[in-house]
């Protein structure tokens, strides 16, 4: 009673990375309070799925197995994680800030009448007390995320409701098994209990799911076009530049609101986090969002026709110039250098 | 033919933070809301796109719009009537201050309940709060079922709807019965521009507060006098509900605390765009094994 939850989603029967991260925040603040980590799996054909996720710190593992749940459909999957979450009555439930955490955690937060923080960058426990009540609490889940477009942090705590549950997002925390992994209990949610005809009411006719083709997160170069690329045509000198590198492209999120590039590449808040070895920021101003999921890249640099743009506070080196004139150079001396 | 949906699209109107200028912060550290222009949420725009679409897909359907907020919210239900909808409904109250996604959807399925509709079609998320959880968390509160990340509502039948969704790497139709919540992706078709012949129609589409504060212009006058130019607008009391749920008190998340981001600033090495800049730079790089 009273563990931590983390639900697990599963990609194709895989389990995602954020759900693995999680894990590893999970065992952190599990091992703090002094309680067990419980996952909590809803899919179909996922026996031996308990063996990966006590390697990440799983102490139980739930699973409901059936054909209902895979793929994930809203209705069976709120009805299931609440029927388990009022018999287990858990303090914390954790989500993957993807598609589908992003989906069904809102409804499960909605029917059990608790907070729900979206979008948490970090996760602490600490103490609070109530401005206006005056009440102590200990114990309570920071949810911990940017706000108002990036411009501000805000702590969120949810003192009086459970169970206190937040969605992370992807990339954000690190994975990381744990050094003696011991065997964890498999138990099966009685879901048979919990879900109704009417959750089966919306049907899937079809889907079609590409292969990741894009991979920003893997890339160890990484150059990044913002709006100062200036048109889709202009932001095609990223590409050239990043084949050159060995790297792969990325890009702001006004540059893909623009119709420069796919949103697959969109790195910041509402995009992917990155930590490649070398970021180029090319006509990005460097607004929070942005940076927000690329100031961890162990070196940046700026292009930028702006030298007061906020990148430069954040770069190793920022040029200061036009971007259709600097990459054309970066790849010729790079070229040149490098044979 | 299809029959006639009673089609409420749920918008808001948010202070635009994808273009924020060096005044948008106050020197306290606090977000200075007057130095963002309001604007109407940009998905919520999608959002009203697929709704009209539907609409004219079904001969005699009504599109409203319900939207949360301070009385100057009454722009976006205008600029959505300007566009095709019919009109709308503005929740407007001191007790729904301080809501957080939980109050705001009660205050929001509160009023649905009293209006009534068939579908209800909102944006996935709010640029000022990025949550997304308010269109779930409507639907759960109404117990309807919910199609999220929507793109395009490809077929209506005689009480599903097919509707095509944007995964994070593909696509998928689902069927949905009727009533249901859809919430729309940016990846949807754009919102048709204002039409002249609408905005010369609705121009004067008032609130009641806003015809009390116009006093005796003529538009005030025509407002009152024509039904078609009112947004309905409703307190706290006027729809049935928990007050104990709204605003602050109904609100289970609190914010413990505020901090403005700040850059650290560390002192970057500045080069020009000369041949000899980029030139030292790549060798640099490469001696350095960053590259290659």
């Amino acid at each position: 009673m009273n563990n931590i939850f983390v639900y697990i989603e599963l990609d194709e029967g895989v389990v995602a990375e954020v759900s693995l991260e999680l894990l590893t925040k999970g065992r952190e603040l599990a091992d703090k309070l002094g309680v067990k980590l419980e996952a909590v799996v809803l899919g179909h054909n996922v026996a031996g799925i308990n063996e990966e996720l006590a390697k990440y710190g799983a102490d139980t593992v739930w699973v409901a197995d059936n054909e209902i749940f895979a793929p994930f459909r809203t209705l069976p999957h709120t009805s299931a994680l609440c029927g388990l979450i009022k018999a287990e009555q858990p303090q914390i439930v954790l989500f993957g800030a993807t598609p589908v955490g992003r989906d069904f955690a809102p409804r499960v937060s909605s029917a059990l009448h608790s907070g729900l923080t979206a979008d948490c960058t970090q996760l602490e426990i600490g103490p609070h007390k109530d401005a206006k009540t005056g009440k102590e609490y200990e114990n309570l889940l920071y949810q911990i995320r940017p706000a108002f477009g990036g411009n501000i942090i805000a702590t969120i705590v949810n003192p009086d409701c459970r169970p206190q549950m937040a969605t992370v997002r992807e990339g954000v925390m690190r994975k990381e098994m744990v050094a003696a992994p011991a065997a964890a209990e498999v138990k099966a949610i009685a879901w048979q209990e919990y879900i109704s005809e009417a959750d089966l009411a919306v049907t899937i006719i079809d889907r079609h799911i590409e292969e990741r083709k894009i991979n920003i997160k893997g890339a160890s170069v990484i150059v990044a076009g913002g709006y100062g690329m200036g048109s889709k045509d202009g932001f095609k000198l990223c590409y050239d530049l990043a084949e050159v590198l060995g790297g792969e492209v990325g890009a702001s999120r006004a540059a893909v609101d623009a119709g420069f590039t796919e949103h697959e590449r969109q790195i910041g808040q509402t995009g992917v986090t990155v930590r490649p070895k070398l970021y180029i920021a090319c006509g990005i101003s460097g607004q929070i969002q942005h940076t927000a999921g690329m100031d961890e890249s162990s070196m940046i640099i700026s292009i930028n026709s702006d030298p007061e743009a906020p990148i430069n506070k954040i770069a190793d080196y920022a040029i200061t110039g036009k971007v259709e004139e600097i990459i054309p150079k970066m790849i010729k001396y790079y070229k040149q250098n490098s044979k | 033919m299809n029959k006639a949906l009673k089609i409420v699209v749920l918008a808001k109107q948010v202070p635009d933070t994808r273009n924020v200028g060096k005044d948008a912060m106050t020197a306290e550290g606090t977000v200075n809301r007057a130095a963002l222009p309001a604007i109407f949420n940009p998905e919520d725009l999608n959002a009203l796109e697929l709704a009209l679409r539907l609409k004219e897909e079904c001969e005699g359907s009504t599109l409203h719009i319900l939207t949360m907020g301070p009385l100057r919210a009454a722009d976006i239900i205008r600029d959505a009537m300007y566009r095709g909808a019919d009109g709308g409904y503005l929740l407007s109250d001191r007790k729904f201050a301080g809501s957080d996604t939980l109050a705001t959807s009660y205050a929001l399925s509160s009023a649905l309940r009293q209006i009534g509709a068939d579908v209800i079609i909102a944006g996935r998320q709010a640029i000022d709060g990025d949550t997304a959880q308010v269109g779930p968390q409507v639907a759960e509160k109404l117990g309807l079922p919910q199609v999220t990340y929507a793109e395009q509502i490809e077929q209506v039948k005689e009480s599903t709807l097919v509707v095509r969704r944007r995964l994070e790497r593909g696509v998928e139709r689902v069927e949905c019965p009727i009533p249901a919540v859809i919430t729309v992706n940016s990846s949807a078709p754009e919102v048709r521009p204002q039409n002249a012949r609408l905005v010369m129609k609705y121009k004067y589409a008032m609130t009641k507060s806003e015809i009390a504060a116009a006093e005796d212009s003529l538009a005030a006058k025509m407002a009152s006098e024509r039904d078609y130019l009112n947004i309905v607008e409703l307190t706290a009391a006027d729809i049935v509900c928990d007050e104990q749920q709204l605003g602050l008190s109904g609100s289970p998340t609190k914010v413990k605390k505020i901090e403005n981001v700040v850059f650290q600033a560390k002192e970057a090495k500045r080069l020009t765009a000369s041949d000899e800049d980029i030139n030292g730079l790549m060798v640099e790089l490469i001696a350095s094994h960053t590259l290659g």
